[in-house]
């Protein structure tokens, strides 16, 4: 059993015998069940420090979105030396550590795809380096190259056509959360230890191929950890040994994290679950009179100013799609252990109140695993925060918790990960609603006219038939799953290739579990057409060739959003049968296939290529986010249409369902106090009834518009709103997204 | 099997009553406020009949929201036109512990029989009234209204006689109630109440202008802005509630 005398005071042995964060954690945590009168107000640096920042925000912003961009250098985990928010303010800094050398610069990563890395540059004025450029062409293979080069013409035929579409295959795969914990309860030699012994371990007679693989993940993996304790060094920090109280335990871990964000650019860089895990140091150095509240809520702050810095270089169509700049450096709060007690402690306090010492903000993305369970002070707290800031999200422990454990992390918007011990392969989504349009016309898009499915027979009868169009449908999302499949598996044998994250594989576990997320875009029309076809009659308006262009609906149907079991029932019938038929599939790794709701702000682009469907909607009219129903579909309040979202089963969908609502102010109660109660109300009889996931916004449409039109004002520079999966601030919205979220239903009564 | 007219119904109503509630919107009323923002539900032909067994399975899909002091309201249009069937609703709901709330004009009111004997027994169901005084000066209300507004003052001293929860309400509509006379005879009534937990000004809104239209009827407000800020505040200060 491996001692430290950095352990001093901690209790429990399993942890100590191998590397078992969660078993720290359920023996040293202290259980928090007061108000937030203890919390902290900001110090005069984190006043200092904040201020400097939001200057560099606003130089960014002036910029067209970046605020500069590293040509020459690759970035690494020893590319740079030491960078600080300020030269004249970095004593000040309790938490240190960037990505490049400046704050807000972003890194020069190529290894996903030279071709993005370069257009990224010369999007914002910069000239990328010519000799990387002869480096990455012709004496190293990129990520993106290696897909190309095996994709099958019908995948590139789908892809292009945007039947599958969002593929991370040209940038990196993200969604991979390190247990950065690790390095401040073990101490990078205690984990290259374990890792070498890993190593020897799974050395076995007669090797193959896989077991190659694995020797040299292994051995890149140990060799990362030895460049982490060079990066420390750099910034004058040992980091080989333990964490001896709250400010190294917090540094040593953000150091790991730093290592993940210089050297992956995936489309999510979550943080994970730190909160409860921090509050142990803390709680240690409170105790023994070595820190004070105002000094532990600086930690928090100055940690999570980081989080808020966290910057890639980004292409325009990957802006399309993630609109805002998003990391999603995902980070948790609350839930429950699996011995009932809550895991809600002073911390998850000062994490949330990190939103009232530097105003609200889009990351990291702070999500509250929920239970109406957890401590009645906390749940209103959140409330409270969610009301004044609309920045954080819910997700449901009661039913993540069977499945994952007590020690999940979110790995990007919406989806659950047991942190150190279990990855997921990402893979974006398929457009179910433009499936149903290839079943009616025979594979032929809407859109390119090109055949790109299956030539089966199209429908020619002059009305829909329901059970003519099932029939077509299924047979169409059988090819839809199988190709969407092979694709990913082709995508993640070349991530793993090329793009391998060694840093944040080097803190999980050897003996890793993987699952292979895919998703699903355009929910709610679907249900709504098949709706139509089935209750109402819908007449297609053929083009000269017979293509099915729009649809004329005759007579009234009920829709997805209302509970009414008529359309929720289609709705569960969609994911399920979607579902079942990945499960058909083999999977790269033997990963376990689960599915997600959850389009992100990628709603609005597929929307424009899909074509006018059976439920009203026209063609190139944004869908609808996520597991949201369709615009204007809501005809009886939020709770019903949250009841329709709740009939969901979360074991279909084990990747997320992802469900965005705003209410007006002046809707969810007379003032503030009654606005919290009323949205824990609103929550514990959501999450209750088995949702997974709500985002929370509290305001009204006119501040949308007003934002819209008056970006300039001061008091919409940090205006933050949830988006399907994250949140964003609103004045960095396109125009066209910024309508979008306009135009989606606004709880709001006379 | 009585049968209730129904306008509208809301499955998320935080503002009218305590907690989250399950609003109905009755169909019919006798009222012609100047300032109605639903003239729609005036007329009881037009709503969808539903018997309270129908409505309360739909009401307990949101059980599960309502915690420990949300419920179901009833407002309308008026809801005490159809007296009957609110006996007959609010009792079944008492019978699966639903909170009860019922949002009145108290127009019908009256302590004539048949009436008054059935709205007694409606007393026991209901948990919470939301009482609308809309003017204190009974002239004045006939101008803004149509009708008196004796029997409604009358209800008012019979729910505080019978110590019954009351929640005021009072529209502020500038030219017509927004008057610091008004306000204060308003507050000196309503300090001869026992009953009132809360008073609530409700500033006039245009936001149901155009239904009038829809309707072909012509607005009788029309160029009358919302109240100010100032002028609800003072409402607010004058019609503050004592604690009872």
């Amino acid at each position: 059993m491996a001692q430290f005398e950095q352990w001093n005071g901690f209790k429990g042995k399993d942890w100590k015998n191998s590397v078992d964060v969660r078993s720290f954690i359920q023996d040293n945590y202290t259980v928090y069940e007061g108000d937030e009168a203890f919390l902290a107000e900001p110090t005069e640096a984190t006043h200092k420090l904040w201020g400097k920042l939001q200057e560099l925000q606003k130089e960014e912003r002036a910029k067209g979105g970046v605020l500069d961009m590293e040509t020459e250098v690759v970035s690494g985990l020893t590319a740079y030396g030491p960078g600080y928010i300020s030269e004249e303010l970095k004593d000040m800094e309790k938490v240190v550590g960037l990505q490049t050398d400046k704050p807000l610069k972003r890194a020069f990563m190529p290894y996903g795809g030279i071709n993005m890395a370069e257009q990224a540059c010369t999007t914002y004025g910069y000239q990328p380096s010519e000799k990387l450029h002869e480096i990455f062409t012709k004496y190293h293979k990129t990520h993106n190259q290696g897909v190309f080069d095996i994709y099958t013409p019908e995948m590139k035929k789908a892809r292009h056509n945007k039947i599958i579409t969002g593929l991370p295959d040209t940038y990196g795969r993200g969604r991979i959360v390190g247990d950065y914990r690790r390095v401040a309860l073990y101490g990078i030699d205690f984990l290259i230890e374990k890792k070498q012994y890993d190593f020897e371990r799974y050395a076995r007679h007669g090797m193959k191929g896989t077991d190659f693989r694995l020797r040299e993940e292994i051995a890149d993996q140990i060799r990362a950890l030895k460049e982490m304790k060079e990066m420390a060094a750099v910034y004058g920090f040992d980091i080989s040994e333990p964490a001896k109280d709250a400010r190294e335990a917090v540094q040593w871990l953000y150091f790991g994290y730093l290592a993940a964000i210089k050297t992956q650019n995936g489309a999510a860089m979550s943080v994970g679950r730190i909160s409860t895990f921090l509050d142990v140091y803390i709680e240690r150095d409170l105790e023994n009179g070595t820190l004070t509240e105002a000094e532990a809520q600086e930690l928090i702050d100055h940690l999570v100013m980081k989080f808020r810095m966290v910057k890639f270089a980004r292409v325009p169509s990957y802006n399309e799609l993630f609109s805002g700049d998003p990391v999603w450096a995902t980070l948790e709060v609350a839930g429950l252990g699996q011995d009932g007690r809550s895991m809600v402690t002073k911390n998850d306090y000062r994490f949330l109140h990190t939103l009232e010492n530097m105003g609200p903000s889009p990351e990291p993305n702070l999500t509250v695993l929920y239970s109406s369970r957890l401590p009645e002070n906390f749940k209103k707290y959140a409330a409270y925060i969610s009301v004044q800031t609309s920045s954080i999200q819910y997700e449901n422990d009661d039913v993540m918790r069977p499945v994952w454990g007590d020690d999940y992390s979110i790995c990007c918007c919406v989806s659950a990960t047991q942190t150190g011990k279990e990855i997921q392969f990402f893979g974006a989504r398929a457009n179910l609603a433009k499936c149903l349009l290839y079943a009616i016309n025979g594979g032929v898009d809407e859109k390119s006219k090109a055949q790109v499915g299956p030539a089966y027979r199209p429908i020619t009868s002059e009305y829909l038939d329901f059970d003519e169009v099932m029939e077509r449908y299924d047979d169409m999302m059988e090819w839809l799953s199988k190709l969407y499949v092979d694709t990913l598996n082709m995508i993640h044998y070349m991530h793993d290739k090329y793009y391998y994250e060694a840093a944040e594989m080097a803190l999980i576990d050897t003996d890793v579990r993987r699952t292979f997320a895919t998703g699903i875009a355009g929910f709610s029309h679907v249900i709504d057409s098949l709706s139509a076809i089935k209750y109402a009659k819908v007449k297609p308006i053929r083009d000269e060739n017979g293509l099915a262009v729009d649809f004329e609906i005759e007579g009234d149907f009920p829709r997805y959003g209302n509970d009414d079991d008529r359309a929720d029932d289609i709705a569960i019938w969609l994911l399920k049968t979607f579902m079942h038929k990945l499960n058909k599939c083999h999977t790269y790794r033997n990963s376990e296939p689960t599915t997600s709701i959850l389009t992100i702000t990628s709603n609005v682009v597929y929307g424009k290529a899909t074509g006018s469907l059976p439920d009203g909607r026209k063609a190139g009219e944004p869908l609808a986010p996520g597991a949201n129903p369709s615009y204007g579909a809501e005809k009886n309040g939020l709770l019903a249409s949250l009841n329709s979202v709740a009939k969901l089963p979360y074991e279909l969908a084990l990747d997320g369902i992802s469900n965005t609502q705003t209410i007006s102010p002046d809707t969810i109660g007379h003032d503030d106090e009654e606005r919290k109660n009323n949205l824990v109300q609103v929550m514990d009889g959501y999450f209750d009834q088995g949702a997974h996931h709500l985002n929370v916004n509290v305001f009204g449409t006119d501040k949308l518009i007003d934002a819209m039109e008056h970006p300039e004002k001061p008091e919409y520079a940090n205006f933050t709103i949830r988006v399907s999966g994250y949140a964003v601030k609103f004045i960095d919205l396109t125009r066209e997204q910024q309508l979008d979220v306009i135009a989606r239903t606004c709880h709001d009564r006379m | 099997m009585v049968q209730g007219y129904v306008h509208s119904l809301e499955s998320f109503g935080s503002v009218d009553g305590p907690g989250v509630r399950y609003v109905i919107f009755l169909a019919g009323c006798a009222m012609r406020c100047q300032f109605c923002h639903n003239p729609d539900t005036w007329n009881m032909q037009t709503g969808t009949p539903y018997t309270a067994d129908e409505l309360l399975e739909k009401a307990m899909r949101y059980r599960s929201y309502w915690g420990e002091n949300g419920g179901i309201t009833v407002s309308g249009g008026e809801p005490l036109l159809q007296i009957d069937f609110l006996i007959e609703l609010f009792r079944k709901a008492k019978e699966q512990g639903i909170h009860t709330t019922l949002d009145t004009s108290g127009n019908p009111f009256t302590r004539e029989e048949p009436f008054f004997g059935k709205f007694q027994e409606l007393m026991q169901y209901t948990d919470l009234f939301l009482l609308d005084i809309k003017q204190i000066d009974d002239e004045q209300h006939k101008i803004l209204t149509g009708c008196t507004n004796q029997n409604i003052l009358d209800l008012a001293g019979y729910l505080s006689d019978e110590k019954k929860p009351v929640w005021i309400r009072h529209v502020l509509v500038p030219q017509r109630s927004d008057n610091d006379e008004y306000l204060d005879r308003l507050r000196a009534f309503l300090d001869t109440l026992q009953n009132v937990e809360r008073v609530e000004v409700l500033p006039y809104h245009t936001l149901g202008v155009y239904k009038w239209k829809e309707l072909g009827l012509s607005y009788p407000l029309e160029g009358i802005d919302p109240p100010t800020k100032e002028r609800i505040e003072n409402a607010k200060e004058k019609l503050r509630t004592r604690t009872v």
